[in-house]
């Protein structure tokens, strides 16, 4: 039910994307955290600057999560020459209120926020899709976010024509988010066709693979005896579970992670 | 089966508040099996705790305050697949309020559904949803009629309703593909068949949407190609952009509009690889065999089938910004990468979309549509939206807000000038955005022999390539006329620093770049040209020891004044008074020449640049 032109087109669409968003909001950084999605964001980043990432690569570090996360980071940033900047998040979230599995992602908004005061960021890129969470359909591709990084949905700018609004608002920046036309099968479809490394915990061991990374107390890994990206794919194709089934902030109360986004989550 | 090179069927869900689009949608994701595991208790759960029976639409209305008050707040897309192929469905709100965001929905769809309530029967947002997805060349339009359970499953009223709207589409030209009578909430006619509408021989829904041709035609259509950038890549210039439509080679001729200038394609770019070829939708770099002058904003395409090339053109607008379109108000519009000031120089219609009734040039508000005649303040590159969909539509813009979506006419060239032209009196706002710029000074200074006229002449050439309206003031165009009458004293040097500062102020006034190229050693002449231009005026001092530039002396005069033959020489017999708080330092002395243009260019690129709210010219 795909074809290898529907890929191109994606390619092509994010390379586009990349180039706007580096003609038109400097300064602008990277989010990498090191998944399966913003892997392929920073691999078509090289591809659309001619092998040169032009731009900061930042993974906000929370301290948790898994070992083999941490290995591929160095290993990749060594090897593709990333100008990898490390953003460590504070210890506590503002909110105390949250359910305990998401105040890790507020952690990341905290850094996030820190990270964007003290550079000066005026634009992030961030891998998400539509299809990972009913919220993440309603993004836009250029989101504008207020000075405390906060998510207006109601007031959302209407995206046409590809023709973005990128005026950054007052003491704000904008989230840009060149994936978001990516579904989880065309992500792998595309990790298999360009030979992209991947970190080894999405692979089965026994009898469990991750397929969402996330921090270590709060990801659970799912059952699966899919050890390569065919067999990930095959799974995939046939598998009715939502992706980030296993990420337990996602399910705390109904509107949990709507609330982590509208403050400022990825 | 989806046919090679398809990507998934986008399909718009339009039609009045409450006439159902929600709750369509998920019914349909359930009864194709597209639901997550587990998505079905979640929603029977959330709807036990708000005390209701199931709530289809809370699969789309992901967000706490659309769940609450059951309206879709924001456009979603969400993917589902049938057995014959894969869609991308994109949820549009009904509600007047989020009119935009059924635009922008619509904007990117390839087909709609067409969603009416058979019990309400055709609405205002009905008629004009039909009418936008006309207006944005939608042609693939299936309908569902639904609630037909609440309407008995009434055969008669099925047909009124198929009736009514049938006369609204006449008015437009539209054909439906289907309309299909449906029950959403019950899942009737939607993937399965009624058992109480077994008088409907038609498709159901499914079938209707599996029905539609895959695509358009490939049209032929000429090759577009709008220019996002240029990238330094070792020793190339490399032009980047996406092929909006046709088809680009290796070896092909080349036209940059508006420029003009032509070039052939030496090599096209990607990373690791080196194409001959690229189509429709391929994001490219390219390089040329010509040292063209070309920014973003440029279109490329082939000499054979160029755009048009405007200056006043007719277009049709759909206004959404609360303040109603004004003829002679200014907008920035946006089309393909190019940013162009425009002008609203004549209403020639307004439309209501609900009735279709026309009205010459009643006043436009929010909603409403209007035909327009608009007035570029540079030549515009842009093609019929029939002919070219990418380079025939475009956005007005007024700062950071989208006031219209504007789709170019078929015929677009206006030949005639204004009927009505408007009274106003000409502000400093009207020149700049004219211009695409503000008038400034730049007030080089520096010694002898510190690069001015150099710089001058080169910064010159390089902002009139960039479209600035710039001209150089030197000695050599000032003495001739303005300054005949001065000799050298001291006096006479003075009054001609006067006089440059004075006349280069009127012309920043006039709207133009002037950069002048005089040493004016002393800060209290600088001064009274800054008192003449005011904000306009910009000190920019060339750095260079007097050693570099007596080590120069392009035309001997340092030689001439060390054996006395020149008198009062600044540097060597008369002070050079140092700028103290110039507004550019260009280091002269130490940077090569080049890369002093590009810094003193930029600076004046970000120094005039147009203030990003400015509004009308009246």
């Amino acid at each position: 039910m795909h074809s290898d032109r529907h890929i191109q087109l994606l390619e092509s669409r994010t390379i586009w994307l990349l180039r706007e968003a580096y003609a038109r909001v400097r300064p602008l950084c990277l989010l990498w955290s090191v998944g399966k999605d913003s892997n392929a964001l920073l691999w078509l980043a090289r591809k659309a600057f001619f092998g040169r990432v032009p731009f900061p690569v930042v993974q906000l570090d929370t301290g948790l999560e898994l070992d083999e996360v941490y290995e591929f980071r160095d290993r990749i940033a060594a090897e593709w020459k990333l100008d990898l900047r490390i953003e460590p998040c504070p210890p506590e979230p503002a909110d105390p209120a949250l359910p305990p599995a998401s105040r890790a992602a507020a952690r990341k908004t905290c850094g996030l926020q820190a990270l964007i005061a003290r550079e000066g960021y005026r634009g992030v890129l961030v891998g998400i899709r539509r299809d990972e969470q009913a919220t993440r359909a309603k993004e836009r591709v250029f989101s504008p976010r207020g000075p405390d990084g906060a998510w207006d949905v109601r007031n959302q700018p209407a995206e046409f024509w590809d023709l973005f609004e990128t005026s950054v608002p007052e003491g704000g920046h904008l989230r840009i988010h060149p994936l978001l036309d990516w579904t989880e099968l065309d992500i792998w479809r595309y990790t298999r066709a360009e030979g992209l490394p991947i970190v080894p915990l999405y692979f089965a061991r026994d009898g469990k693979r991750f397929r969402s990374l996330g921090e270590k107390n709060i990801t659970r890994p799912i059952a699966s005896t899919a050890a390569t990206i065919d067999e990930i794919i095959a799974e995939l194709e046939a598998t009715r579970v939502a992706e980030r089934s296993g990420r337990t902030m996602d399910h705390e109360t109904e509107d949990s992670f709507e609330r982590l986004r509208t403050g400022g989550y990825l | 089966m989806s046919g090679a090179g398809q990507g998934p069927l986008e399909l718009v869900v339009v039609g009045h508040v409450d006439h159902g689009k929600s709750t369509l949608i998920g019914r349909l994701l359930h009864d194709t099996g597209s639901l997550p595991e587990g998505r079905l208790p979640d929603l029977e759960a959330m709807c036990r705790r708000r005390g209701t029976v199931l709530e289809w639409s809370f699969v789309l209305d992901a967000l706490q305050a659309e769940r609450d008050q059951a309206v879709t707040i924001d456009t979603t897309r969400i993917g589902f697949r049938s057995a014959r192929r894969r869609y991308v469905l994109i949820d549009a709100p009904g509600h007047r309020e989020f009119l935009r965001h059924m635009i922008a929905g619509a904007a990117s769809a390839a087909a709609a559904l067409l969603v009416v309530d058979a019990a309400e029967g055709v609405r205002e947002q009905t008629r004009r949803h039909a009418y936008l997805l006309h207006l944005l060349g939608i042609e693939r339009i299936v309908v569902a009629v639904n609630k037909m359970d609440v309407a008995a499953y009434d055969q008669a009223r099925f047909h009124a309703v198929a009736a009514d709207l049938a006369r609204h589409f006449e008015g437009l030209g539209i054909v439906p593909a289907a309309v299909v009578p449906v029950a959403a909430r019950l899942g009737e006619n939607l993937v399965s068949r009624s058992d109480a509408m077994r008088w409907h021989r038609g498709p159901t829904l499914l079938e209707a949407l599996d029905r539609l041709p895959a695509a358009a035609a490939p049209a032929a259509r000429p090759l577009r190609l709008p220019i996002q950038d240029v990238y330094r890549r070792d020793e190339k210039r490399v032009l980047v952009g996406r092929v909006e439509s046709g088809t680009l080679r290796v070896g092909d001729e080349l036209l940059f509009l508006p420029g003009g200038r032509t070039a052939r394609v030496l090599t096209l770019e990607a990373w690791g690889r080196s194409p001959r070829v690229a189509r429709t939708g391929d994001a490219v770099g390219l390089t040329i065999d010509q040292p063209l002058f070309v920014e973003r904003g440029a279109l490329a395409a082939h000499g054979a089938a160029p755009p048009t090339l405007v200056r006043r053109f007719r277009a049709t607008l759909f206004w959404l910004s609360d303040r109603p379109l004004a003829v002679g108000g200014t907008y920035a519009m946006r089309l393909g990468t190019a940013t162009v000031p425009v002008t609203v120089a004549a209403v020639e219609r307004a439309l209501d979309p609900v009735t279709l009734d026309a009205a010459p040039s009643a006043a436009v508000g929010r909603d409403d549509i209007a035909e327009v005649v608009l007035r570029a303040g540079t030549p515009v590159a842009l093609d019929p939206h029939r002919v070219s969909p990418a380079t025939g539509r475009f956005l007005l813009c007024e700062g950071p807000a989208v006031v219209a979506g504007g789709i170019v006419a078929a015929e677009p060239v206006v030949e005639q000038v204004d009927i009505h032209p408007v009274d106003h009196l000409l502000t400093a706002n009207a020149r700049a955005w004219r211009n695409g710029h503000k008038g400034a000074v730049i007030w080089l200074t520096g010694l002898s022999g510190s690069g001015k006229s150099t710089l001058a002449m080169m910064a010159e050439k390089a902002l009139f390539a960039r479209g600035f309206q710039v001209y150089v003031l030197d000695g050599d165009n000032v003495r001739r006329g303005l300054s005949q009458d001065l000799a050298f004293g001291p006096e006479d040097r003075a009054e001609n620093i006067r006089r440059v500062g004075e006349v280069a102020a009127l012309f920043a006034d006039a709207g133009l770049v002037v950069i002048t190229a005089f040493i004016s050693p002393y800060r209290a002449d600088r001064e009274r040209a800054r008192r003449a231009a005011g904000a306009a005026f910009h000190e920019v001092y060339l750095k260079a020891s007097l050693e570099a530039c007596e080590a120069r002396d392009p035309k001997g005069l340092y030689r001439r004044a060390r054996a006395g033959r020149i008198a009062e020489f600044t540097g060597v017999s008369a002070p050079y008074e140092v700028p103290e708080q110039p507004d550019l330092v260009l280091d002269t002395g130490m940077l090569a020449v080049e890369a002093c243009v590009d810094q003193l260019v930029s600076y004046v690129e970000r120094a005039t640049a147009l203030d990003t709210a400015v509004a009308s010219t009246g």
